[in-house]
C-alpha cells in the first residue's frame, strides 16, 4: 500500500470541511463515537443537520467561531492507499497555512463554488500550489446541485481556469464537478451528471501516479548525524546517518563530500542491522565510506559529476510569515537541509501579487503573507539545488534569531 | 520486508518509518538534552524501536522518562523494564505519588491521577533540565492532537498555545527555544492506530501482555469495562465478573477500560481494528470524556 499526501484549499464557504467530512465518512474513517459527538454538538447548537465541519474543527476557539484557524492533518485509507490530508483554512492567514500544508503535498485540491466560479482566493491558491511545485492539482467544482448540474456552467469554469493555469507551472491538472453535500462524484460517479465521463474524486485520488514525482536523478544525501558507537563490538564503526533527498546510492559508488569536495567511495549502506543494496528517497539510512574523510552534520554527499551549487548567494522566492516585515539589511537564520547558518537580506527584487502575478519592483518590504523574490548572503556556503528540481535541497526556512520563530519559507530559483 | 524495490517505491509503512527516524536524528543532533517519554504502551514501544533503528549500532543517545501514576498495570511496568534493560537505557521515573508527597501536585480526592501527571511531568522536565521530550501522540487519536505540529513548542510554564504554533514546512523542523522552554516532539504524528499494529506485527517485538486477549475480573462503569483493583473500589450496584478482554490503550488503570475480545495475536488484533466502529480513546479512555475539549485543555496545561 502506498501513501498520498494532499492539501485542500479554497474560500471560506466553498464546502471544504463538508467535502473532507464526506470523504472520511464514506471511507469509514469516522468512528461512531466521533459522529455521535458531532451529532450531539450540532443538536445543542440548534442545527437541523449534522455539521460535518465539526469533525475537522478540533480546537475550542474554532468551534466557538465556526471557522478553521490552523492546519489540521487527517488520515484515512482505502484498500489501495493511505491518505494524509493537510486541511488548510481558507481564512485571512491563507498563505502561511497554505504553504505549510502544501510544502509536503503530492496533490493540491482546490474547491470552487459552481455558482460563483473562480474567486481571488481560488486563483491565489492555484498560484501558491504552483509556486510550491505540488505536482498534481485537482480543481473540484463544488455545489453542482445548486446550478442544476449544468454541463454548460462546468465547462465555463473549466475554460476560465485552464486559461489562467497556462501562466502557472501545473504539470497535471484534473477538473471534477462534484457536490460534497449530496455526495455527487465524491466517492462514486454521479447519475446526476451523465455528461461527465471522468473519475470520481476518490477514484482519482486513489489512482493518480505519484511514484515518479521524486528526484531519482540527482544523488543527494544531507548528513544528519554521525553514528560512532565506540563500543567493543563496533569499535571502528563510523556511519553517516541521514535521509536520501535525491537519486540512488549504492555501495561502491564514487561520491564527493561537500562543501570540502573530498572524494570517497561508499563502503556500505546500513538500514538498522542490515546492509542494503541501494538507497533512494525518502529512505533513512546510514552510509559508511571507505576513506577516513572528515564528514559532519550539515555536509552533503553527492556524485562527483552531479553536484549541487556550493554558494553563499541565495536567489529565492520567499513566503513571509511574520507580522514584522522582511526588509533589506535584515539578519536571519537559514535552515537548509541539515545546515543552519546566518544570513543577510541583500535585496528584495520584487513583491509578487499572487492574484495577478504582477511583480511590484518598488516594494521596499515583504509583509505578512506576502511572497517575493529575495537575495540572501549566507555566512557559510549552502549546498543548493533549484527548488524546481528538488523539493528538499531547494527549500529552506528563515528563523528570527531573537524570537526563535519560523518567519519565512524559501524556494531556490533556477 | 523487502527493501529494494525495482521501481524505487516505499510502502507507506516504510515511508512512515523513514520519516520518524529522520525526526529522531534531528532532535538528537540539535537538542542539548532530549528525553523519550515512555509509558510502556504500544506507541511508546514503537518509538523506542524507531529510536533504536535511528542510531544503530550505537545506543540510543538519550534517557527514557516514565510518569508513574502509581496506578499503572504491572504487566506494563514489566514490559517497560524489559525494554530498558535490553537497550541499556537510563530510566527516569517521575512518580505521581512522590509528587503528591513532595507537594508538587495536590491530591484533592477529585483530581484524577491522569491529570496529576501533568504537574509531575513538568516538574521532572524542569528538574532534569530536559530541552526536548519525545511523546508517542498521534494526530489520529483526537481532534486537538490533529492540530499539533511534530515539534510542539512549550513555554516556560510547559504550556501549549494552539493559536500560536510555528509553521512547519517540508521536513525542516525549527527547534530553537529559549532558556526554560522545551519542545515536545511527536515522531508518530502521521501514524494511525492501524499503522502501529501493522508495524508491531511486522517487527515482531514484545508489548505488554494485556493488549492480547486474557481473562480478567472487570466491572462496568459509565459504559466502560474497568479492572477490579484496590485503587478502584466498586460502587453500589457494581459487580465484578471474569470476562475475556484486551486493552486498546494503556494508562491509569482506574480510567482505562478494556474491550471484550478473543484476539490473541497482532494479526488477529489488526483484523479486529479494521472493522472497529469506535476510536480507541472514545471506547476506553475515561480521561477524554470530561468535556468536548478535555484533551485540548490538558494539553494547554502541559499534558503529552
Amino acid at each position: 500500500m502506498d501513501l498520498l499526501r494532499f492539501a485542500t484549499a479554497g474560500s471560506v464557504d466553498d464546502g471544504k470541511s463538508t467535502l473532507i467530512g464526506r470523504l472520511l465518512l464514506d471511507s469509514k474513517a469516522i468512528f461512531e463515537d466521533q459522529l455521535a459527538a458531532v451529532e450531539a454538538t450540532s443538536a445543542s447548537k440548534g442545527y437541523d443537520y449534522t455539521d460535518l465541519a465539526l469533525l475537522t474543527d478540533g480546537l475550542r476557539s474554532e468551534r466557538e467561531q465556526g471557522i478553521t484557524i490552523d492546519v489540521a492533518y487527517r488520515y484515512f485509507a482505502t484498500p489501495s492507499r493511505k491518505f494524509i490530508i493537510a486541511d488548510t483554512p481558507g481564512h485571512v492567514q491563507y498563505t502561511r497555512n497554505m504553504v505549510t500544508g502544501a510544502s509536503t503535498a503530492d496533490l493540491g485540491l482546490v474547491l470552487v463554488d459552481a455558482r460563483h466560479g473562480l474567486t481571488e482566493q481560488s486563483r491565489r491558491h492555484a498560484v501558491l500550489l504552483s509556486l510550491l511545485r505540488v505536482p498534481h492539482l485537482v480543481l473540484a467544482v463544488n455545489k453542482m446541485d445548486l446550478v442544476d448540474y449544468s454541463a454548460e456552467r462546468f465547462e465555463e469554469i473549466k475554460r476560465e481556469f485552464s486559461a489562467f493555469a497556462t501562466k502557472l507551472t501545473i504539470p497535471d491538472l484534473t477538473i471534477i464537478p462534484i457536490s460534497a453535500l449530496k455526495g455527487d462524484n465524491v466517492v462514486t460517479r454521479s447519475a446526476n451528471m451523465p455528461w461527465y465521463d471522468g473519475s470520481s474524486l476518490l477514484h482519482h485520488l486513489e489512482n493518480v501516479h505519484v511514484a515518479s514525482d521524486r528526484d531519482l536523478r540527482d544523488a543527494r544525501f544531507p548528513v544528519q548525524y554521525v553514528v560512532r558507537p565506540k563500543s567493543d563490538e563496533h569499535h571502528d564503526y563510523r556511519g553517516y546517518a541521514g535521509q536520501v533527498a535525491g537519486g540512488v546510492f549504492k555501495p561502491g559508488d564514487d561520491v564527493v563530500v561537500l562543501p570540502s569536495g573530498m572524494p570517497a567511495t561508499i563502503a556500505g549502506i546500513d538500514l538498522f542491522d542490515r546492509e542494503v543494496a541501494e538507497a533512494y528517497p525518502p529512505m533513512s539510512v546510514t552510509i559508511r565510506l571507505n576513506e577516513d574523510v572528515d564528514v559532519s552534520r550539515g555536509d552533503l554527499i553527492a556524485r562527483p559529476n552531479n553536484q549541487p551549487a556550493v554558494t553563499q548567494d541565495v536567489d529565492a522566492m520567499v513566503a513571509w510569515m511574520s507580522t514584522t516585515p522582511l526588509r533589506p539589511r535584515q539578519k536571519l537564520l537559514v535552515k537548509h537541509t541539515t545546515r543552519t547558518v546566518k544570513a543577510l537580506v541583500k535585496e528584495l527584487d520584487y513583491r509578487l501579487d499572487v492574484n495577478t502575478l504582477h511583480r511590484d519592483l518598488e516594494s521596499g518590504e515583504l509583509g505578512v503573507n506576502e511572497i517575493g523574490r529575495v537575495r540572501l548572503r549566507t555566512q557559510q556556503p549552502l549546498l543548493l539545488d533549484p527548488y524546481s528540481r528538488n523539493r528538499t535541497t531547494g527549500a529552506f526556512i528563515l528563523i528570527d534569531e531573537a524570537t526563535g520563530v519560523t518567519v519565512g519559507a524559501g524556494m531556490v530559483n533556477d | 520486508m523487502s527493501v529494494t524495490h525495482p521501481d524505487y517505491r516505499l510502502s507507506q509503512l516504510d515511508q512512515l518509518e523513514a520519516e520518524s527516524i529522520h525526526i529522531f536524528r534531528e532532535v538528537a543532533a540539535e537538542f542539548e538534552k532530549p528525553v523519550l517519554m515512555f509509558s510502556g504502551g504500544k506507541d511508546s514501544i514503537v518509538m523506542l524501536r524507531l529510536a533504536e533503528k535511528a542510531f544503530y549500532p550505537a545506543k540510543i543517545p538519550f534517557p527514557v522518562l516514565q510518569v508513574d501514576t502509581g496506578y499503572d498495570f504491572p504487566e506494563v511496568l514489566a514490559c517497560r523494564d524489559e525494554w530498558v534493560a535490553r537497550l541499556g537505557l537510563r530510566l527516569v521515573v517521575a512518580s505521581v505519588e512522590e509528587a503528591i508527597a513532595n507537594g508538587v501536585v495536590v491530591d484533592d480526592g477529585r483530581t484524577t491521577r491522569n491529570r496529576m501527571q501533568i504537574g509531575t511531568l513538568l516538574n521532572a522536565i524542569e528538574e532534569e533540565g530536559f530541552t526536548a521530550a519525545f511523546g508517542g501522540g498521534r494526530r489520529d487519536e483526537e481532534k486537538a492532537r490533529a492540530k499539533e505540529r511534530v515539534y510542539s513548542h512549550r513555554d516556560e510554564f510547559g504550556q501549549w498555545d494552539p493559536k500560536n504554533q510555528r509553521p512547519e514546512l517540508w521536513s525542516l523542523y525549527n527547534g530553537r527555544i529559549h532558556e526554560g522552554e522545551h519542545m515536545r516532539i511527536f515522531p508518530l504524528s502521521n501514524w494511525t492506530e492501524l499503522d502501529i499494529w501493522h508495524y508491531l506485527d511486522r517487527e515482531q517485538i514484545s508489548i505488554p501482555s494485556i493488549y492480547f486477549s486474557h481473562q480478567r475480573r472487570v466491572f462496568e462503569r459509565d459504559g466502560m469495562l474497568l479492572s477490579e483493583s484496590e485503587h478502584n473500589p466498586l460502587r453500589a450496584g457494581e459487580v465484578a465478573e471474569e470476562r475475556t478482554v484486551r486493552f486498546r490503550t494503556v494508562g491509569d488503570l482506574t480510567l482505562t477500560g478494556c474491550v471484550e475480545s478473543t484476539a490473541a495475536t497482532t494479526a488477529e488484533i489488526i483484523d479486529e481494528i479494521a472493522v472497529a466502529r469506535l476510536t480507541e480513546r472514545g471506547a476506553t479512555r475515561g480521561d477524554d470524556r470530561f468535556s468536548e475539549a478535555a484533551m485540548e485543555d490538558r494539553k494547554k496545561e502541559g499534558y503529552f
